[in-house]
Formats: C-alpha cells, structure tokens, sequence
C-alpha cells in the first residue's frame, strides 16, 4: 500500500488504463460469446461486427435445453469432471504431503519421472491410449476418460499441492504430535483445515481441466450417450452449416458449472489462513 | 515428575555422525539449559527427547523405562517451540486445550484447566481470540499455557524468546522461572543465549560441535570452565585470552611482561592465559602488569568497558564498575588479578592448579 501513497495521479492512472485494458482484452471474447447467444438467428450475419444487437432473443437456450442432447452432455461432462478433481486432488493430496515432509529413497526419481511426463505434447501418446482403453474394453465409457485425466493431471497437481503443504510450518505436526495426536490425527485436525485453500485450488484447477478437455474425449468417446460437452458442441457443426447462436448458447451454459464452482471455492482461496501460527 | 536418563545417546543422519557419547542425568524437578552455538546440536538433543527426531543410538530413559521408541504423544512431555507453532485455526482457548481434547478429557475438566493456565498467564480476556489477532508476547503465553495445561512430566523449551524483542525477553524469562518454581517440574531449556542459561539453570550443559564440553551450575562454569571453548562462551564480555611464555621464574606473556607467578607441575602445559574483562583493572603505570592505549571506551552507565591495545598482545578487554572517567587515545596500565586467571593448554583445556 505504501507504494500507492508515493506515486503521482498520473502513474495510478496509467496503472488503472493497464488494468482496464488488460480485463477488456480478457473478457471480451466472453463477451461475444454471450453476446452471439442472444442474437437472433437472422441477424448473426446481416448485423455483422455490431457491438449490441438491435434485438434479443432467448429462443437459442430453449433450443439447446430442449430439441438436443445438450442436457445429457452436460450430465456426462459434470461427471468426468467432479470424478476426475475427486479423485486427483486426494491422490495429489496424499502424495504431495508425502513429498512435503517425508524423505524416502527414490523421492528425486519420481518427481522426475512425474516432471517427465509433462514434456511430452499429448497428441504423440493419443494412438497408445486409445490401444489400451480400446483392449481393456473401456472405449465409449466415463470411466475411460476419467481414469486418463486423472493420469495426466496428477503431477501437476502433486506438484501444487506440495507448495501448499510446504507453506505450512512443520512445527505445526510436530506440536501435535506432543500434544497427543498421531501423525494422521495432526494431519486430519491440524494441516487439513490449514490446506483447504489448496485443496480447493487444486480441485478448481482439475475441474476445468477436465470440463474442457477435448482431444481425448474426442477420441476415446463415439456413442452420443456418453458424450462429453465439449464433443457434443461440435454437434453443432453440421455438414453445410453452423448453428453460431446454439452453439454459444450451449457455450454460454457450459460456462454455469465453472463459475459455480469458483463461486464455491474462492472463499477457501482467500490467503493467510495460516496467519499467526509461527513468528511474524 | 521425572528423572530423565541419557546414556551414550548417539545422532547419526544417514553415514554422517554428527553426535556421539551423550550422558546426562536430569533429575526430577531440575532446571537444565542446554547452551551453545548455532549448529551445536542443542536442538537436535531436544527433538531426540521430545520424540520428534530418532534416536541413533544410546538408551533414553525416563524414571528407568526406556523411551527411544516411543511416539511423541506418550511420552508425556510438553514442548514450547521457538516459533510458537500455535494453530491458527483454533482460538486461544482451543489451542490451550487441544491436548486434552484429544485425549477426550471431560469437557470440565478441559475448561477448569484452560480457565486457571489462563488466569495464571494473564491471557483469560483473550480466549476467544485466534492466534493472528495476538501480540508475539501473547502468543508466546499461549505457546506456554497450551504446555501448562497437560500437567507433563517434562517442559521442554525451543528457544522459546528469540523472536521476542528485548525487554520482553527479560520478562518471560523471569516468568519462566516463576513458573518452574511453582510447577516444579523438570524443564529442558535450549537456548544460545547464555544469558538466558544463567539466569534460569539449575545446571548448564554446555555443547559444541555434538559434544557437551561441561556439565555443571552457572557459577561453576563461569569459575571454573572446563576449557577455553566453555570460558569463552559462559560470561559477557567474552573472556580474554592471552598467548603465554612459561619461563623460569614464572609466567611471562608473549610480550615479555612477567606476572610474576610461579606454575606447579600439573600447569607446565599451559599455553594460554585466560582472564574476565571484570578481573582487569585500570591502574597507574608502576602497578601495571601490562600497558598500552585505551582504543575504544564504551560507557555503559553501571560499567565502562575498555578496549586498549597492548603492544605485543593486541586486543585486551577491561571491564571497570561504574563510570569510569577515561578517552579512547589515553595511556592505560593494566593489571590482572591473578586469582582470577585461567591457564589452558594446547588442546584448551583448563589446567588446575
């Protein structure tokens, strides 16, 4: 704050153009999104690059809800993705705490091996996956997709979650333990409440992942039963023409889950929580 | 209550032995300040006590049982840590309670002892608050009440005052020792603050390098150190030591000054001489053992301290009472009060008479 006080009208100004500019340039093609949604079919290319529509419709959301399989997209995409950052964050969980506070034989090894992982593009091993969802007899299945999101996105989450493990001083445990608690017990009632802010980044971070993952979903998933969101909005594109305002109303409604879910989370993201537990 | 027991108790991380040959015997409702530099393995020691760091080799035992093996949680043994390690999710109240909660005391019986700690430590306006909300004294009370309230058989101290500032520092160290005076219980101090280890032991072990070099009160170790590390650590200002000459007819320093004593057989080692700057003293120049040019003259008020410079010797300290009227640049004659002297060694170690 104390640099604020110092500095001239001129540089807060600048500073806030910055800023305002920065967000318009971020939120713009959100807003083109929404904006594409409500403008009735017949309009989209006779108004062209207008800002505002003259009119507005919500006939595209009827559409998507009703007359196509958006809902059970939907349905499916919500399980992949609440399974798939279930299911990583309490692997990344436990394994970052692992790698926080215990020292084992081979502990470099993995954390290369698990950095190894993340160089490769992902395009290169999508033939072996499909091998091997294909002969374990998963193709077409959720389960299928969450298994292999899980897989691609336990090290980077591992990784985060061990940052959040190491900001918390061992001391804490360690008070715990002399206090009468087992290591499980220290970690249950003590670190636990203190990580919940990675925990729910973690877990936001997996989700949206997931929730817009398409190249395997594409792949490994064909039946319109099992589709994903992001492959059922290609649905969309039919052989002679798109249907722009469904598909960014479908977009638009995709949109709902991610921002309730930050919604929910954002308070645990809030930082210092482990404020006064140690000097300082 | 207890007697704690460490026998040939040994550290070792991985190949790297960093301590060995540990003996020292607490006695029940002692007051032991475990004292050295950083690095000396006074905190390790604690940890191997406390449980939170294995133990190597050796036996550990309290009141005979043996406790190498045993988990923190048994062993009974409360610790107050350098960084407080409060829980910041919990209010005062919580915090200081949290070990009974977990042992699934009574819920009266949680409340009486957290109520009466924080009676005791001035903290009973303050329960419901969270840990961020405190001053560093007040989480340093909590720290200490979370540790009154399990009634342990041990207290053990981390370095419990070191991020505390200076004045606050003297009054948790006076309240410290009130506490143990009204617990009685056996205490383990840590700290590399020998202040600290003066004013509060009962008896001072004093480590370096993971060898405790001596064992003993704080006026033992101050009259009579066992070695020239121990003299120099125990006493502020820190002691000086001078290179000396052993000649016929008595002692002579390196710059030929002779002091005029004799060695018996059992000194005919001694390479240094060590002395107190509070056993120097300003004298006129026939009365000198030693003289020089006074360098720098620190008044302090209660002391004057002199640091002269003696030509053939260097660097002498001299701690006068009271002001003592005296600019740096003046001509000073020392003398050394010869009771007061220690003889070292090669080796450092204290020759007796």
């Amino acid at each position: 704050m104390s640099t604020l006080r110092n500095s001239s009208p001129l540089a807060v100004t600048g500073k806030y153009l910055a800023l305002g500019f920065y967000v318009a340039f971020a939120l713009f093609p959100l807003y083109w999104l929404v904006k594409i949604a409500i403008t009735p079919d017949k309009l989209i290319f006779t108004e062209g690059t207008a800002l505002f529509p003259s009119e507005f419709t919500f006939e595209n959301f009827q559409t998507v809800l009703i007359a196509t399989d958006f809902l059970s997209y939907f349905k499916n995409s919500v399980i992949v993705s609440v399974g798939t950052a279930a299911i990583t964050t309490a692997i990344a969980a436990a394994a970052g705490y692992a790698f926080s506070r215990f020292v084992f034989r081979g502990k470099r090894l993995i954390i290369a091996l698990m950095l190894i992982t993340q160089m490769f593009p992902l395009l290169m091993i999508i033939a072996p996956i499909y091998k091997i969802v294909a002969a374990v007899g998963l193709l077409n299945s959720l389960t299928s997709l969450i298994i292999v999101y899980t897989a691609f996105n336990i090290p980077f989450a591992t990784f985060l979650m061990q940052s959040f493990f190491d900001g918390i001083p061992k001391d804490l445990e360690e008070a715990g333990m002399i206090d009468g608690c087992t290591r499980f017990e220290a970690l249950r009632k003590i670190i636990l409440p203190l990580t919940l802010p990675g925990l729910g980044a973690t877990l936001g971070f997996v989700f949206t992942a997931a929730w817009s993952e398409l190249l395997f979903a594409l792949m490994l998933i064909n039946s319109n039963d099992t589709m994903t969101f992001p492959v059922g909005l290609l649905t969309f594109v039919s052989k002679f023409s798109v249907d722009w305002g469904q598909m960014m109303a479908a977009g638009v409604l995709a949109l709902v889950p991610s921002c309730l879910f930050f919604i929910f989370i954002q308070r645990y993201l809030v930082q210092g929580l482990t404020s006064g537990a140690v000097k300082g | 209550m207890a007697r704690i027991e460490l026998n040939n108790i040994a550290k070792a991380y991985g190949p790297v032995e960093v301590m060995r040959d540990i003996n020292l015997t607490i006695d029940d409702g002692e007051f032991i300040v475990l004292v050295g530099p950083s690095g000396c393995g006074k905190s390790t020691l604690l940890r191997m006590i406390a449980g939170l760091e294995p133990i190597s080799g050796g036996d550990f035992t309290v009141d005979g049982k043996r406790m190498n093996e045993v988990p923190p949680r048994d062993r009974d043994m409360a610790m107050v840590f350098q960084s407080y390690a409060l829980y910041p999710h919990m209010d005062v109240a919580r915090n200081m309670g949290f070990s009974l909660e977990i042992r699934k005391a009574a819920n009266e019986e949680r409340v009486s002892k957290v109520q009466e700690a924080a009676r005791t430590l001035g903290l009973s306006k303050l329960t419901e608050r969270l840990p961020k909300q405190l001053s560093g004294g007040q989480r340093q009370r909590v720290a200490m009440g979370r540790a009154i309230v399990r009634d342990p058989s041990a207290f053990l101290f981390d370095e419990p005052l070191s991020n505390l500032d200076a004045a606050l520092r003297v009054e948790m160290r006076l309240e410290i020792a009130r506490l143990h005076q009204r617990l009685k219980a056996t205490m383990i101090y840590v700290t590399h603050d020998q202040v600290e280890a003066l004013t509060l032991a009962d008896r001072i072990v004093v480590l370096n390098a993971g060898d405790i070099q001596q064992v003993g009160t704080p006026l033992d170790l101050y009259e009579t150190p066992a070695n020239k590390f121990v003299a120099q650590f125990i006493g502020s200002p820190t002691m000086n030591i001078l290179e000396i000459e052993p000649k016929q007819g008595g002692l002579s320093l390196k710059n030929g000054a002779n002091l005029g004593v004799g060695l018996t057989n059992a000194q005919a080692g001694a390479r240094e001489l060590g002395v107190r700057p509070e056993h120097l003293n300003i004298v006129s120049p026939e009365e000198a053992h030693i003289s020089g040019t006074a360098e720098l003259v620190e008044h302090l008020g209660s002391d004057t301290n002199i640091h002269a410079n003696v030509p053939g010797i260097g660097q002498v300290l001299v701690r006068e009472h009271g002001h003592f009227a005296l600019k740096s640049g003046d001509p000073v004659g020392i003398a050394l009060d010869l009771e007061k002297t220690h003889l070292f060694d090669a080796d450092g170690r204290r020759l007796a008479a």
